[in-house]
């Protein structure tokens, strides 16, 4: 018995590869370890340390993206993560939200008079579950890391305690979503049984090979339906998006933009690895489920957004039909073999990036805003009249929310033309005309947003302040903003050879 | 005694799994109790235990049954979560139901 305990050979771990990691974990720890053992720190602090553990992480990344460029993507610990240029560039993007929304909050919570160090704590775990996700090569991993997102993200909404609302919205994120996880577990235990294994790669070549298992075409059908439930939850498709308004409309404001953000990145990345490193040889069965949930989200996204009176829910609902975008560039993938798997992925990988910094600005000015006005409400009339208060602040807004619209020159428009032009490479027009009609009509959500700021008048006149750390985070997207849309070769250089996935 | 023999195969655990699944589903849809549809979530998550197991055995795989227990971790952690965001309400509320969560909505 004793000689079989001692012939256990861990898997070998290339620290440095999971240095990110390491850095988030060990911040999130610092903050809660000595946070809790020492006396309330000083203004801001508790917010700087999350920050800087986030530039560390990105700083991380950036060498691992050096050394992926140079010897190539592979798999870490035992083939239980992917080291690829997609999980990487996710990575950056998760970590780069965790930074701008550190700082934010910061200003929030001095506002609130509540600095505590838990809720940077949680960003960081968070954090940590998202990069797990984005980088995952096995179901499990996945499944944990979207436990660890998902678990931080439920304590985050409910952590305002003296509002109803910020307890209502935990208490339904965490149902649904709880709802949601079983469901993706469900259909990765049929996926197991199916195939035998739990590992995207060796599924791809488990279903390839047909003499190694005997396959189960309606057990993988149905665990692949219930994981495509699971993840349509958990990213807000339509028809399972029914939760999102309401928790991003009772959260507090820069959790919002951090739920928004990096828990949409990385549930949508780990979508988007899963259909295309495990089931490329399946797309014909998911490409048309995909293509539906896409044009409904699409649609409904942007509709319902129109007649929407509070700007949360009304980002709430964008945030949904950007969603619908992402899923056109993977539908454009379905159309691709194996090895190939086209524009989409690269459109997809910059969209997330350039998706993430926009919402964090856009709900960095909603928070600074909503702060101002007398009850904290978020309502379209709170931004009227800013535009003659404070224009700055109002024309910082109007570029993020012209970018989210995905007017020409600002990032918006890179990324949607990306998503588009794959579909259209592919010949999939429908998608693409779908996409293009919708993005017309949520401009005129945005275009609300702008007039209420500009033309009309405030009924109670009150000046906005904006804290300092909110100024830099909010210059920080802005700036991202605007010289990705003027200068789009930077991130579209980089990102020339990121469909090579980790393989082996 | 018996004439027949009615041994208990794969399949068994494998549909009593889907219905338990189910139940939890259900559950989850018609219940408005917080709790209730809180136990419902772990009911549905305890199925898919039972299916992990099943295949694992049906595959003669291990890696099947390591996985419950990665659940089960899961599970526990989601226990904590869940009951410090209904204690948190029930504090500031003498009763939930989820019909009484009604104040955000557009």
């Amino acid at each position: 018995m004793n000689d079989q305990i001692s012939e256990f050979a861990g898997p070998t771990i290339d620290w440095f590869s999971v240095s990110p990691l390491l850095v988030l974990l060990f911040g999130a720890l610092l903050l809660l370890l000595v946070g809790s053992l020492t006396p309330q720190w000083r203004r801001g602090w508790y917010g700087l340390v999350s920050a800087v553990t986030a530039s560390a992480a990105i700083v991380l990344s950036i060498f691992l993206w050096r050394d992926i460029s140079s010897s190539g993507p592979k798999l870490l610990v035992g083939g239980a993560l992917a080291l690829d240029h997609f999980a990487v560039l996710a990575s950056i993007a998760i970590c780069a939200a965790v930074l701008l929304v550190s700082l934010v909050t910061s200003d929030y919570l001095a506002g609130e008079k509540s600095d505590m160090p838990e809720i940077y704590a949680l960003y960081l775990t968070a954090a940590i579950g998202g990069v797990v996700m984005v980088a995952a090569n096995d179901l499990i991993v996945l499944f944990l890391g979207l436990e660890t997102l998902s678990l931080s993200l439920y304590l985050l909404a409910a952590s305002n305690r003296k509002r109803a609302e910020s307890q209502e919205a935990g208490l339904k994120y965490f149902i649904l979503g709880g709802f949601a996880s079983a469901f993706f577990l469900y259909g990765v235990a049929l996926t197991y049984g199916a195939t035998g294994t739990t590992r995207l790669v060796d599924i791809n070549l488990a279903l390839n090979s047909y003499i190694t298992v005997p396959r189960n075409d309606t057990l993988l059908l149905v665990g692949v339906g219930l994981m495509l439930v699971g993840f349509g939850f958990k990213v807000s498709l339509v028809p399972f998006q029914a939760w999102t308004p309401d928790v991003y409309q009772g959260s507090p404001t820069p959790v919002t933009a951090f739920m928004a953000s990096a828990g949409k990145v990385a549930a949508l990345v780990a979508l988007v690895r899963v259909f295309v490193t495990a089931f490329p040889s399946r797309a014909d069965d998911w490409g048309p489920a995909i293509f539906v949930l896409s044009a409904l989200t699409l649609i409904v996204g942007s509709v319902v957004a129109v007649v929407q009176t509070d700007v949360k829910r009304m980002l709430a609902y964008s945030s949904i039909s950007h969603a619908g975008f992402i899923l056109v560039g993977l539908e454009a993938s379905s159309h691709r073999s194996s090895p190939d798997v086209g524009d989409g992925l690269t459109a997809i990988a910059v969209y997330v990036v350039l998706y993430a910094a926009l919402v964090v600005g856009t709900f960095s000015v909603v928070t600074v805003v909503a702060q101002s006005s007398t009850d904290g409400a978020t309502s379209l009339d709170a931004f009227k009249g800013i535009g003659k208060s404070n224009p700055v602040l109002a024309l910082a807004l109007t570029v993020l929310l012209l970018a989210q619209a995905g007017v020409p020159l600002t990032s918006g428009f890179v990324a949607k033309f990306g998503v588009v032009q794959a579909a259209v490479s592919v010949g999939s027009y429908k998608l693409a005309v779908v996409a293009m009609i919708c993005a017309v009509i949520a401009a005129f959500v945005y275009l609300r947003i702008m007039v209420s700021m500009w033309l009309n008048d405030a009924t109670n006149p009150v000046s906005v302040k904006v804290p300092l750390f909110s100024t830099i985070a909010i210059a920080i997207a802005v700036s991202v903003t605007l010289v990705i849309g003027v200068l789009p070769s930077l991130l579209l250089d980089l990102t020339s050879n990121l469909t090579q996935l980790a393989s082996k | 005694m018996i004439g027949f023999a009615l041994a208990p195969t794969a399949s068994w655990y494998l549909v009593l799994s889907a219905v338990l699944f189910g139940i939890g589903t259900f559950g989850v849809l018609i219940r408005r109790n917080p709790l209730v549809m809180f136990m419902c979530i772990e009911l549905m998550l305890n199925a898919v235990n039972l299916s992990f197991v099943t295949l694992a055995r049906q595959l003669n795989d291990i890696n099947g049954q390591t996985i419950v227990f990665f659940v089960m971790v899961v599970a526990a952690a989601e226990v904590v979560v869940g009951l410090g965001i209904i204690v948190a309400i029930m504090r500031n509320r003498s009763s939930v139901t989820a019909d009484d969560l009604a104040e955000l909505k557009g």
